[in-house]
């Protein structure tokens, strides 16, 4: 079986040899807590210590993608969340209050189609879309080398802000480290109050919660005070913003964050 | 969901540790903060080695405890669920200390070049 690769170009290949790129490692590693890594072992085999991050060519991946952030002097927010909890209906009515003043740029992440992707490029902003389906038969999350992929599309030298919606899932976005600025998350109050107890790593990953959907408090059964307890016990310090994407009720508290991470406050 | 993911970039960093020789064994540590179902990561190593030069390779789990230190009062405690409270004084305050593990350790790899 062959091998798939993803390249920062955005370029996929399967191949059967051993990967010949540059894997240059220049960490600085710690090796006194494993004992005799050059020990025999009763096998003949020997322990070689390695103690390297799983995550390291993503990391990696994500330190490049920070660097021409930082040289474009764009500002980059990662938005997350359960699929149908409202980001695409964010991001447009973000663009709607935004736009004018602020060069929004945005990196569409979804599995397949470009359903999100044409919406919201009919608003009039750069959108770069990245299906990750081209890959490994559907990622459920961006990675740091599949937004390098899709910055390519984008003109970062006149952006202010880009806006990463990934891929809607509540697990696995929040394990990837895409080189965003800050990662903000979009629940729906249609979702339950429990859902920060469940996800604990995602809502313990982000540095807003959006609370999305508050024009249908009066029909639901949810309980806000438990959801903003449950939130507090993965996350004592994220900031919530209540509002409505689709009335726009509080989407200026969300575009003030964004104007604030803007500033690097 | 993204254990293949993480399986794959697994098998990157043996590769470039194995200098050609054969790996029997791969030894990984994975915080319990960390969403990876062990049997779902053995699923994709064994998808992912098949038929390779790491076929038959073992992959072990080292699971590492998710631990908190308190800014308070200075406890560490060991979580059983995913609450950041420390179970002494009840403080959010804290810190997480381990838990978010996710390291190839080592590789056991053969003496000789095959």
């Amino acid at each position: 079986m062959g091998r798939f690769h993803r390249h920062p170009d955005g370029t996929v290949h399967e191949h059967d040899h051993g990967h010949d790129g540059n894997h240059g490692h220049d960490g600085d590693h710690d090796h006194r807590d494993v004992g005799d890594h050059t020990g025999y072992l009763d096998t003949g085999a020997e322990r070689v210590a390695v103690l390297e991050s799983i995550l390291d060519e993503n990391d990696r991946v994500a330190d490049h993608n920070r660097a021409d952030f930082a040289r474009a002097g764009v500002t980059t927010v990662n938005l997350m969340s359960s699929p149908g909890a409202g980001k695409t209906t964010l991001l447009k009515a973000t663009i709607t209050a935004l736009g004018e003043r602020v060069r929004l740029g945005i990196l569409e992440g979804d599995i397949a189609t470009s359903i999100d992707a044409d919406e919201l490029g009919g608003l009039g902003v750069p959108v770069s879309l990245v299906n990750t389906s081209a890959g490994f038969g559907g990622e459920c999350h961006l990675d740091a080398t599949m937004v390098r992929s899709g910055l390519g599309r984008l003109p970062l030298d006149q952006l202010d802000l880009l806006l990463i919606e990934n891929v809607g899932n509540l697990v696995c976005p929040a394990e990837f480290d895409v080189g965003q600025h800050a990662r903000a998350m979009v629940y729906a109050l249609t979702e339950g109050e429990e859902k920060p107890l469940k996800y604990p790593v995602m809502f313990h990953a982000c540095d807003v919660v959006v609370v999305n959907k508050i024009d249908l408090l009066p029909h639901l059964d949810v309980d806000l005070d438990r959801f903003v307890a449950n939130v507090r016990a993965v996350n004592p310090t994220a900031r919530l913003i209540h509002l409505s994407a689709r009335t726009g009720e509080g989407v200026g508290g969300w575009c003030d964050w964004l104007l604030d991470v803007r500033r690097g406050a | 969901m993204h254990e293949l993911a993480l399986c794959q970039a697994i098998v990157d960093t043996v590769e470039r540790h194995a200098d050609g020789r054969r790996v029997e064994q791969v030894d990984v540590r994975i915080g319990h903060f960390r969403q990876v179902v062990p049997d779902s990561l053995q699923f994709s190593w064994e998808l992912l080695t098949e038929g390779t030069e790491l076929a038959g390779c073992r992959l072990v789990v080292d699971h590492v405890a998710a631990v908190i230190e308190c800014q308070a009062c200075g406890e560490a405690t060991t979580l059983e669920v995913p609450i950041l409270v420390c179970s002494s004084c009840g403080s959010s305050d804290v810190m997480l200390v381990s838990g978010e593990e996710l390291l190839v350790a080592s590789i056991d790899r053969a003496r000789e070049v095959c």
